[in-house]
């Protein structure tokens, strides 16, 4: 599990993947927060990490594209089936990898964070009231944090599924990039008004059924800084089920 | 070492192998050899535990691929028919790959500088694979199969692809292999397994019709004699006298020419030699017998006749259907006498040119 882990980690940086995917995504998250938080003059950092999940549409794709697909057209994957290595040792070996990429670029975006903190130190310095709280509130940006890396693991699971079901790298990213949007653009239904103000799907048990898909009604409560246990395990089970899945696809076409 | 017993691997509705069995001992080359789509890379994709079978049983050193994959697994050195290499790698990363791959624990560098100096890839080590010639590849992946000294060595068609004279080189270095490896080739070329193979197990449209020593089928190839007999005489009356003489199954004039002799090729019956009756015959007639040449007969011959007789048996048909279950009626069958084989594929040709004959009057 330790060589593949390494091997895929080697080749997001001998291609040009992992350079790509970093350099947007910290360009991205950096104009991002620019636009979020300084521009329009606030501390809040909810639109700031709500935003940054539709990056992840087309940024997690790129991730997860090759993972599976680019074995089986080359054929390497016969290396890796018949090594003394068990298949979920190299699924999970394969998911640490692109984990590992995604969670150091989200680490690396904190850097924006940081001008909030000194302009919100140099506030509170010329304040002359201290008992209201002034600046980012720590305990929501690392809230905020959290969903957001268990809820791009969960991303990471549903593309490495999606990859080891083609050989097409471009139609694994594809189809990735259209169940991603699905899942974070769901509840945009749940959001829509018709003239009188009336949600505009009248059955409850419909805009109950989209809210519990959708990764973002999950998501909406870390932004307004609660820490929501349910959402956690939502997207941990979701990684789990994904990873569970391409195991199965492979030991399923072990025996087909 | 290596032990199938009634394999069965069925592909959908198509049946790939087909009740298959073979031993192969420790320190043995085994040939497979078959057509195109025979079965030989399923086998050896089931062995190494990449496929696995619908029913049956293959076993490394007494492990079970399916039961015990990690361990058997760790025996195994395998060479597919495509090699697995990553394109973007130098040869020295990819190695190392596949050496923490398959968690060896040897001398690193030692073993990996051993493993290039046997495969002579040594002035490539550095360089990134894709941009290797084929030869090279195909010999990277020799490597990567001999990696942490697996016991059992399982090459798909290691010669394809290759120059004459790297053919000749990883012959010579399979063989080598033979002393401290049990070895297991696929091929279709013949000559690759009878110069490097201790046995020779022939596959046909997923069924063993032949599993045998290679001196043996040499043995085979002996008892069928051909000749090349350059004869003076009236080309048409020696052809009549040859076909009514005893002992040979068939004859024909060849068009070649020397002097006022032709040249005929016959074929004797299975187990007699008609040399001596042959000359006696023609000099009663006072036919000069200018040359007499023996055509060794090849593999190919025996390959093509025992693969022709397997199919005649309408087994072929059969054969396809596939196997949910295990037929357990026994398949004595399948593996015949090669002699006897060879004996009835010259009858029927005999036969067939006799009916061309009738046909041309």
């Amino acid at each position: 599990m330790l060589a593949i882990y390494r091997k895929e980690m080697r080749s997001y940086f001998i291609n040009p993947i992992g350079y790509v995917y970093l350099g947007v995504f910290l360009v991205f998250s950096a104009l991002l927060c620019c636009y979020t938080t300084l521009v329009r003059g606030s501390y809040s950092t909810g639109s700031y990490f709500t935003y940054l999940i539709f990056s992840f549409m087309i940024l997690i794709p790129i991730l997860t594209m090759r993972l599976f697909a680019e074995e089986r057209k080359l054929k390497t994957e016969q290396l890796l089936l018949t090594a003394p290595v068990s298949i979920p040792g190299m699924v999970l070996g394969k998911y640490l990898a692109a984990l590992t990429i995604y969670v150091g670029g989200i680490l690396l975006s904190c850097v924006n964070l940081i001008p909030l903190y000194i302009i919100g130190a140099a506030e509170r310095g010329g304040s002359s009231y201290s008992m209201t709280h002034i600046g980012p509130i720590t305990g929501e940006i690392a809230g905020s944090l959290i969903a957001v890396i268990l809820l791009g693991a969960a991303l990471i699971a549903i593309g490495t599924f999606i990859s080891a079901l083609t050989e097409n790298q471009l139609s694994a990213a594809i189809i990735t990039i259209g169940v991603i949007a699905a899942m974070v653009l769901l509840n945009v239904f749940n959001l829509l008004k018709d003239s009188d103000g009336q949600p505009l799907i009248r059955v409850y048990a419909i805009r109950s059924i989209i809210s519990w898909v959708s990764v973002m009604s999950r998501f909406s409560n870390f932004t307004n800084g609660i820490f929501d246990y349910a959402a956690l395990l939502y997207y941990l089970s979701l990684s789990f089920v994904f990873l569970f899945l391409t195991v199965r696809v492979y030991e399923k076409r072990r025996w087909g | 070492m290596i032990k199938i017993e009634h394999l069965v691997k069925n592909y959908g509705s198509n049946c790939a192998l087909d009740d298959i069995s073979f031993e192969v001992g420790e320190g043995e080359i085994v040939g497979l050899l078959g057509p195109n789509g025979a079965g030989k890379s399923t086998a050896m994709n089931i062995l190494t535990g990449y496929l696995s079978s619908t029913s049956g049983k293959a076993s490394i050193a007494g492990i079970d691929i399916l039961s015990d994959p990690i361990r058997a697994k760790k025996l195994i050195g395998y060479l597919p028919e495509q090699p697995p290499l990553y394109l973007d790698m130098t040869v020295e990363e990819y190695l190392n790959f596949c050496y923490e791959l398959k968690g060896c624990k040897l001398n690193r560098e030692e073993h990996l500088r051993r493993i290039c100096e046997t495969v002579q890839i040594g002035d490539v080590y550095k360089r990134v694979i894709r941009n290797l010639s084929k030869g090279y590849r195909q010999r990277v992946g020799i490597a990567q199969a001999l990696v942490g000294d697996p016991k059992v060595v399982i090459f798909d068609e290691p010669t394809v692809g290759l120059d004459p004279k790297q053919i000749i080189e990883i012959r010579n270095l399979i063989r080598g292999l033979g002393k401290e490896h049990t070895v297991i080739l696929s091929t279709h070329i013949l000559q690759e397994v009878q110069a490097v193979c201790d046995r020779i197990v022939i596959i046909n449209k997923g069924r063993i019709v032949a599993n045998e020593k290679t001196e043996n089928l040499a043995g085979a190839v002996e008892q069928v004699r051909r000749f090349r007999a350059k004869i003076c005489g009236p080309q048409k009356e020696v052809l009549t006298c040859l076909r009514s003489m005893q002992g040979i199954a068939y004859a024909e004039a060849l068009a070649e020419r020397d002097g006022d002799a032709f040249t005929y090729f016959v074929e004797s019956e299975y187990g007699t030699d008609i040399r001596k009756k042959l000359f006696v015959m023609l000099a009663e007639r006072g036919w000069a017998l200018i040359g007499l040449e023996s055509l060794g007969m090849n593999l190919e011959d025996i390959f093509i006749s025992v693969v022709d007789k397997s199919e005649e048996k309408g087994t072929a048909a059969a054969a396809r259907k596939p196997r949910r279950t295990r037929n357990t009626k026994s398949r004595d069958s399948a593996e015949q006498d090669l002699g006897a084989a060879l004996y009835e594929d010259a009858k029927r040709r005999r036969e067939e040119a006799a009916q061309n004959e009738t046909e041309d009057d």
